[in-house]
Formats: C-alpha cells, sequence, structure tokens
C-alpha cells in the first residue's frame, strides 16, 4: 500500500469460501504492525485497489474456484505473482464449498430461486458470472506453489509460513502445522 | 443516451460484489444495482445430513460472523433435540457472542470504515485503508488490533479455536470456563472500555463534518426488524421479533419465532444471487422502484426497535443516538449505522463484564442429550449485521429433509440497493465517474457491513465492481481502480 522497492509485494485474494482464512491472518494481531514494515500490500479484499497489479512476489489465495470469475482471475494472478500459496483449506481442496459438486447446478439454481417473486438469477451474463459445473482447488486450474492448509490456517502458522518467506528461506512447515480443518 | 457504470470490485467489505449505475437518456442517475455474484449452495448441500452437524457446516458460511451461524444452528437444534439447555451453557453461548459483536463491529468500525472516516471519503486509494491508518495514527491503530485481539481471544478462550470452533451442539456446548480465562477477561476490560470510548468521542467531535452523508448515505423512511427481550431490551441472542414502522408504531411488538414466515417473504431477481427479503404483509410491489415491504436489520435497526438496551454505559449513550431521530421518530439515516455499531460494542463489553461476574459461568454442567424429538426447529439470533434465520426440517432419523437459511446482510438487500442510489444521485454530475464517487458509493455498502460470504451462502459472495450502462443496456464505462 506503500512503495518502497526493497518491500516484498504481498497480495491476498479471496474466491468461493468464507474469509476465515483472511480474518485468521489479521488474528496475528499486533505483528500486523510489524508486517507493515516488512511487506508492501499491493492488492487485498481489505484495501482500494482494483486491479491485480503486475510484479508480485506472493499471492495467498484464500477460497476454491467456483465461478467464471475466480477463473479468470486465478489465471491472472499466475501470470503476475512469483509465488502461488493455496491458503486454507478450500483452496487446497475445496472442503466446504466442493460439497455442491454432487448436486446439478442448474436443479439447484432453479430449485432456490424458483418460489419468490421475481426471475432467477443468474440473467445477465455480462455482470453475473457463469458458476462451473464443479468447484475445483486452486491446483487443478493454475500451478501453485505452495499449501497451507487450516479451516483456517491458525495465525501461528501463518506468520511462521510469512516471516520463513521474508527471509528468503524454503518454507518447510513441522507436522503439527501440516493439518486439515 | 442512458449508459450504465460498473464498480468492480466492490472492496472493504465482506465478500464479492459488483455495483452498476444505470443513467437515463439525459445523462442522470437512474437506477444503481448491488449485484452479489457467487453462489455456493449451503440449502441444498446440507439436505441428507445428520442433524447434529450443521453447527459445524453452516459456521463455514462466514469467518467473520462464524458464531452467529454456530448458534443460530445450535438453537434451532435445541428445538429438534427437544432438551432443555443448561443455564450456563446458554450464558457461554451468549459470552462468546457478546465477544464476537466486539471483534465484528471493531473489524467494520476501525479496519473497514474508519480510513473513510479519518483519511477522507475520497483520499487517496493507495492509502486509504487499514495500512494508512496504522501510518496515520499508529497509536489508533494498535488500540483497534487490539479491540478486535480482545473479542477474537475470548472467543478462542472458550472455544479453542478464534474461527471455526467445533464448541457449541444440539442441546448445549463442549468445553467450560475456567478460572485463569475469567480472570485474564477482567483484567483486559478497562482498555477495551477505553479504545470505544476515545472511537465514540472522536465520532461525536467530527459529526458536523459528515453533514452531508448523514443526509444522502441512506437516508429515507423504512421499516425496522429485529429481535428484543420480552421486555422490550435491546438483545441479540435469543428474543422475540418485533418490527417497527417509520413513524415508530409498532407493527409486530414481540412475535414467537416460529411465527417469522408470517412477516418475511423473498423476492429475486436475475442480476444478484442475494435474494430480496421484504415484510409480506406489506407486499414486494411490482418490483420497480419502492418497495413498500422494504425493512432494515442491524445495529441501526436493533437501536431504533428496542425500548432500552438494559446496560449502563449504552443506555446513556442510547439516548443521545435517539436524538438523532427527526421529531421523536426512527434514526433513519444508516450513516448513523456506524455510531450504532460503537454503542453494540460498549453494550457487548458490558454484558461480558456481567457474565465474567457471575460465579456459575464456571459450571461444568453444559450439556443435554436426547435423540430426535421434533421434526421442525427454527433459531432465530441477531448476528452482528442484524437478524439470522435457520430452519431445519428432519426425519425421524434426524438426516435433514429441509434447510432453509435467511442471513443479516440478505434482509438489508433492498436498502443497500436504495442506499446507494441514493449517494449515486447525490454525489454524481454528469456520466464522468470519478473515483471518489465510487468509494462513497462503496462506503453506501460498508455501512451495512454485509457479511457477502454469509449471503452467499445460498447466494453469492461480494469485492466490488463499478459498470455504466446505457439505456439500451450497452456497457459504457467500466472503473476499476488502480
Amino acid at each position: 500500500m506503500t512503495t518502497q522497492n526493497s518491500k516484498v509485494r504481498l497480495a491476498t485474494v479471496w474466491f468461493g469460501g468464507c474469509a476465515g482464512c483472511h480474518m485468521s491472518f489479521l488474528d496475528i494481531d499486533e505483528r500486523l504492525i510489524d508486517a507493515v514494515g516488512l511487506v508492501d500490500i499491493v492488492y487485498s479484499p481489505v484495501a482500494d485497489i482494483k486491479k491485480f497489479p503486475d510484479n508480485v512476489d506472493v499471492t495467498l489465495v484464500e477460497g476454491a474456484v467456483c465461478n467464471s470469475d475466480n477463473l479468470r482471475e486465478a489465471r491472472e494472478l499466475r501470470e503476475k505473482s512469483k509465488l502461488v500459496i493455496s491458503f486454507g483449506d478450500c483452496a487446497v481442496t475445496g472442503n466446504v464449498p466442493s460439497m455442491r459438486n454432487r448436486l446439478d447446478v442448474k436443479n439447484m439454481i432453479s430449485e432456490l430461486y424458483a418460489a419468490g417473486p421475481g426471475a432467477a438469477p443468474p440473467g445477465d451474463v455480462d455482470v453475473m458470472p457463469v458458476l462451473l459445473d464443479k468447484v475445483l482447488p486452486l491446483h487443478q486450474v493454475i500451478p501453485v506453489d505452495l499449501y497451507l492448509p487450516g479451516c483456517p490456517p491458525d495465525p501461528e502458522r501463518i506468520w511462521t509460513a510469512l516471516t520463513t518467506l521474508l527471509k528468503g528461506e524454503p518454507l518447510d512447515l513441522p507436522p503439527e502445522m501440516r493439518s486439515f480443518g | 443516451m442512458a449508459q450504465t457504470i460498473h464498480i468492480e470490485p466492490v472492496t472493504r467489505i465482506e465478500g464479492h460484489a459488483k455495483i452498476t449505475v444505470h443513467l437515463d437518456d439525459a445523462g442522470q442517475v437512474d437506477d444503481v444495482k448491488f449485484h452479489v455474484v457467487e453462489f455456493r449452495g449451503f440449502e441444498k448441500f446440507c439436505v441428507g445430513r445428520t442433524f447434529p452437524e450443521m453447527p459445524g457446516i453452516t459456521m463455514r458460511i462466514c469467518g467473520i460472523c462464524p458464531v452467529s451461524h454456530m448458534l443460530a444452528s445450535a438453537k434451532a437444534c435445541d428445538v429438534i433435540q427437544g432438551t432443555k439447555v443448561p443455564a450456563t451453557a446458554q450464558k457461554l453461548r451468549r459470552l462468546i457472542n457478546h465477544a464476537q459483536y466486539t471483534q465484528s463491529h471493531a473489524l467494520s468500525f476501525f479496519h473497514l470504515s474508519a480510513p473513510d472516516l479519518m483519511l477522507g471519503m475520497e483520499s487517496d486509494p493507495a492509502t486509504r485503508n487499514v495500512v494508512g491508518l496504522i501510518l496515520a495514527n499508529p497509536d489508533l491503530g494498535r488500540k483497534a488490533i487490539r479491540l478486535r485481539q480482545f473479542g477474537q481471544d475470548i472467543i478462542r478462550m472458550v472455544t479453542g479455536k478464534s474461527v471455526h470452533p467445533a464448541w457449541a451442539t444440539p442441546g448445549g456446548v463442549r468445553e467450560p470456563l475456567v478460572q485463569s480465562q475469567v480472570d485474564e477477561i477482567k483484567a483486559r476490560l478497562p482498555e477495551a472500555f477505553e479504545t470505544v470510548e476515545i472511537a465514540v468521542n472522536w465520532l461525536l467531535d467530527n459529526y458536523s463534518k459528515f453533514e452531508r452523508e448523514v443526509a444522502t448515505y441512506g437516508d429515507f423512511p423504512s421499516l425496522y426488524i429485529g429481535l428484543v427481550t420480552p421486555e422490550g431490551g435491546l438483545e441479540h441472542y435469543d428474543g422475540l421479533l418485533r418490527v417497527m414502522d417509520a413513524d415508530g408504531r409498532l407493527l409486530e411488538k414481540g412475535l414467537a419465532n416460529e411465527r417469522w414466515r408470517e412477516i418475511i417473504d423473498e423476492a429475486v431477481e436475475p442480476w444478484s444471487y442475494l435474494k430480496f427479503p421484504y415484510y409480506k404483509p406489506l407486499g414486494y410491489g411490482n418490483g420497480n422502484g419502492s418497495v413498500p415491504g422494504l425493512y432494515r436489520v442491524g445495529p441501526l435497526a436493533r437501536l431504533n426497535i428496542c425500548d432500552f438496551a438494559g446496560t449502563p454505559r449504552a443506555d446513556r449513550e442510547l439516548r443521545n443516538f435517539r436524538r438523532l431521530g427527526k421529531e421523536g421518530k426512527p434514526v433513519t439515516s444508516s450513516f448513523h449505522h456506524h455510531y450504532a455499531r460503537l454503542i453494540e460494542i460498549l453494550f457487548s463489553l458490558e454484558r461480558i463484564e456481567e457474565l465474567v461476574n457471575d460465579p456459575t459461568i464456571m459450571d461444568t454442567h453444559l450439556r443435554s442429550y436426547g435423540g430426535v424429538n421434533e421434526l421442525y426447529g427454527v433459531g432465530i439470533m441477531e448476528a452482528p449485521r442484524g437478524t439470522l434465520f435457520h430452519e431445519y426440517q428432519v426425519d425421524e432419523t434426524g438426516i435433514l429433509t429441509g434447510v432453509n437459511l435467511l442471513v443479516a446482510t440478505g434482509n438489508n438487500n433492498l436498502a443497500m440497493n436504495k442506499t446507494i442510489t441514493q449517494i449515486a444521485k447525490a454525489y454524481m454530475s454528469g456520466n464522468k465517474i470519478t473515483e471518489g464517487l465510487c468509494n462513497r458509493v462503496e462506503h453506501g455498502i460498508r455501512l451495512y457491513d454485509p457479511c457477502l460470504s454469509c449471503s452467499t451462502h445460498a447466494v453469492g459472495q461480494m469485492p466490488m465492481q463499478i459498470q455504466v450502462f446505457d439505456a439500451r443496456g450497452a456497457l459504457v464505462e467500466e472503473k476499476l481502480r488502480g
């Protein structure tokens, strides 16, 4: 959000999910103030930059790939990021959003929106993204460099990963930090 | 030629969304639409699962207010199980709910909205965020982080995890509170009170700077819906449904929860996955222009409908808040959500103080057991953003046959659309959209602190995007900032 060239350029993105991984990121609490000194947050749902920037060092992706917007943005961020991290169980496995995969999307929407007055979405595909038939984990759509599991990943896990990467060291999480759920 | 302006993605809101501004033939703002673009389908894919799984699954609807979903779900499950929830379990549920209000309202006020309020609605977008706030005022930034942390830490102490804890269950909760935790909460309360007081004072001192925002950021008459205690007090966990009209008359004084379908119905529109709930007795109208049954929920509505807060500091602020209404009528401007949210943090902290000073809070009888004793259960809560409904049907073995969720943000869908239309009409001149205008329109959404994660349970998720369309529906301009 400031522009010093020496800082690591960090982006965070959310796709189909619950924002819980981003909340867990905020749960590093006062260490956020330390982080502000080490990284530039160049793109994030908590900031106002609307277009994914070029030359991003690290991108954290929360959520599963659910619709055509997610798909387009995933490809774009891959092109513009050195390191892409699947951030949390939804990005890593599809998790809860993929529970709809056993159901037919069209039937589901027509049933859910049939009752009320008005016409069912998505009426105008220019504005409304098309839902994918199956919700996908991120690595089925683009190559992923690192996986940070957890529903959500614990703040300690996030801080460990972040500080290791900032030091330029390879990330090798201890077994207790590799769990799901 | 009429046009449409797009704002995408909408940022500093909790989810994924786009906004389109529709211009008429004269180039004036005709309508503004808020599109929730994500869909997840919880109501369908939960059918066929067992009901005790629901608190764990449905809290994954939202990582910001997982406690609301967990508890609304547990309450619906309590009804199905038909056993009495032990008193201390109820108190612990209330404790973490107040803790959640603290963290969620702190997030909304400090992390998401204060950059607009304190740095300027039309200030540089590169620094108009929580980092910019920390750099501009490090002391306040740290206090804001610590207030949110206090709420999250209480949830973690009680349940083991700050986000998505496996804790509430049909008939009660799983873990007790212990003495060291009670001591820690007590020790940290004074700092939390102090931070809220700083924010309240700042807002009251600066209200005069926001006169135009107060008049145009969603200032319109509407109905207000929410829970109150049986005595009419402010309530967040368990109460009766109250409906107030624009003049402050009570259309429903205290409706039993299971009768909620008599007062609320949902319309659908092709341009959003978020449904459009309305007050059923007054209807949806013809879908164009004003909806007679439009209502608001959330902090503003709750402070309007209650007769009193029930705690000393919150009641003092509530008397002050009421003066913002015209001629003794309800407070109508959605801009006042900010103040309402701060008052509710005070209320939550006072309730937390009461609960940790209650010696029975550490009792260890926390759960009652049973099978399937009812085939239908509804659980209604006040989530930080407004009234939240979980409604389940099960068969004799406890397998879900029907799931219906009406989330807080969904209730405000009509009001959010009306608010951003009002802002765009007030601030837009000609068909040129400036970055500052986009941010004002987005602030209109932020006022409702929409949890788009929640809204997209069945229904979408929202960052924001603004597009301009002409009268024939052709895309004229797309605004992507950065």
